[in-house]
């Protein structure tokens, strides 16, 4: 198991392999649809993503008092399918500097590509596990775009340790997701033969 | 009997309690692939959210889906009486934290956070005298929970389909089947659940399908050739080498769940509802008397 804490520095993240078991700890921040479409477009980020790692995720989050003002709880927080990320992924990778991208169910062409480039990693957590994720969130830090994008699409600036995943795309350019999905395609066309 | 606390139960079991044929189910993959492979770690991970989801009484997965409930009614039931109850239940449930803010306005993009809306949660009613083992007088309900990721793979063909080499036939539904498996790879939480209808119009289609997905999984159909079929689209979609999450395995897919209904001479659709492993289903009868009796 290699250990992965922020700030993520190029050279840790380069030495990465595709199915390397990783954990991960320090600040990530969450962001999905909303927020990917946001950056892709040249938006301003309230938070620096530069070594940082970005969770497509949407928790469920529970304010801690009634008023909001007491902080917020996390009680879910699973990966969210990142596929569809992919139009805006590359140039957020490239716009922003993130290190570590964690998800779900993989992604295309273009990301692999980005994460060759720019020296990022895909990690693969477990999707639907959002019990046993959350338990690995120590902290809400802070939360942006809450009025804009609403609390599953906000920006949560989360405390974790020990989030536990998989590498999927490393910065070599190799994926375990193309492997399965060409290894498929082979099995697939025997099938229907 | 207050109806919005028995259906804020019935969420608070659908969120985070996962059925036990559906436990089953992830248990004995686990056991089945390679120790120590991505695939075998994945589903010990699954089995392990899925016991601490359950003693806390959180979401198994953060995705809560889309609120769906069946309802089977004695005729003359006041169904309005009922779906007022399911929207308060969904409410008092999000302010629980049982379900996530997960209703978007479509127009201005900004998040309804009770979660109840125009149509939202969705009822379906069924009146009917009695059958399916409920008594006359006694009401039916079964609450699925599908999230998004599974809902974006699910899809639809009109055969003849030439890109699949699919024909008008069970062999053409079985292409379709394997097809849809392959496309679906680990984007909807594989190993999934296909719910299957051929037959029907586009929309009936969808919800026909969808149905299916309230069968146990170690079921079969009523119909030997469709019951086949399950059993070996079950098995050629778990050679594909997929596994869960897509990241290879023998577990694909947990369960295919077909029926057929009839169609116009023009149109022969084979829609697909693809669920992820987080099968949230349960369901609950409701005597005259109010007594309760969970289903599975």
């Amino acid at each position: 198991m290699i250990t992965l804490h922020y700030p993520f520095t190029e050279t840790a993240v380069r030495a990465l392999r595709a199915g390397d078991a990783v954990r991960v700890s320090g600040r990530i921040c969450t962001g999905r649809d909303r927020l990917h479409k946001h950056l892709a477009e040249g938006g301003e980020c309230p938070v620096d993503l530069r070594d940082g790692a970005l969770f497509h995720c949407g928790p469920v989050v529970v304010p801690q008092t009634s008023d909001g003002r007491g902080g917020w709880r996390v009680v879910a927080a699973g990966p969210t399918t990142s596929i569809r990320e992919e139009p805006y992924m590359a140039r957020v990778i490239e716009r922003s500097g993130v290190r570590v991208v964690i998800g779900k169910g993989g992604m295309g062409a273009a990301t692999r590509e980005a994460c060759v480039k720019f020296g990022c990693v895909y990690l693969q957590a477990v999707g639907g596990a959002a019990a046993l994720i959350a338990q690995q969130v120590t902290r809400v830090e802070q939360v942006h775009f809450l009025e804009a994008f609403g609390a599953t699409e906000a920006l949560w600036e989360l405390e974790v340790e020990g989030l536990e995943a998989v590498v999927g795309i490393d910065a070599g350019g190799r994926s375990l997701y193309d492997e399965v999905r060409d290894a498929s395609a082979e099995r697939l066309r025997h099938l229907l033969e | 009997m207050d109806w919005t606390d028995i259906l804020a139960e019935l969420i608070r079991r659908t969120t985070s309690d996962l059925p036990a044929d559906a436990e089953a189910a992830l248990c004995r993959a686990a056991n089945v692939e390679t120790p120590g492979s991505q695939a075998a770690l994945i589903l010990g991970a699954l089995t392990e959210n899925m016991v601490l989801a359950r003693r806390q009484s959180t979401p198994l997965c953060q995705d809560t889906g889309t609120l769906t409930f069946f309802w089977e009614v004695p005729p003359g039931t006041d169904t309005a009486v009922l779906e007022q109850a399911a929207r308060a239940a969904v409410e008092q449930a999000t302010r629980n934290g049982w379900l996530r803010r997960n209703t978007i306005d479509t127009l201005t993009g900004r998040s309804v956070d009770s979660n109840v809306a125009e149509g939202c949660p969705v009822c379906h009613f069924e009146q009917r005298e009695e059958g399916g083992g409920r008594k006359g007088g006694e009401i039916e309900v079964w609450l699925l929970q599908k999230g998004g990721g599974s809902e974006n793979m699910s899809r639809q063909f009109s055969l003849p389909d030439e890109s699949v080499g699919a024909g008008r036939d069970l062999e053409g539904v079985r292409r379709c089947l394997l097809q849809a498996v392959w496309e679906a790879q680990g984007f909807g939480c594989a190993p999934g659940v296909l719910g299957v209808c051929i037959g029907a119009d586009r929309a009936e289609g969808f919800l026909t399908a969808k149905r299916q997905l309230l069968r146990p999984l170690d079921d079969a159909a009523p119909d030997p050739e469709l019951a086949a079929l399950e059993r070996r689209v079950l098995e050629e979609a778990n050679a594909l080498g997929i596994g869960p999450m897509g990241m290879g395995g023998t577990t694909t897919l947990l369960g295919v769940k077909i029926a057929a209904r009839t169609r116009l001479p023009a149109s022969y659709f084979v829609t697909v509802a693809y669920l992820c492993w987080a099968c949230r289903r349960r369901g609950l009868r409701v005597s005259a008397d109010g007594a309760l009796h969970w289903r599975n």
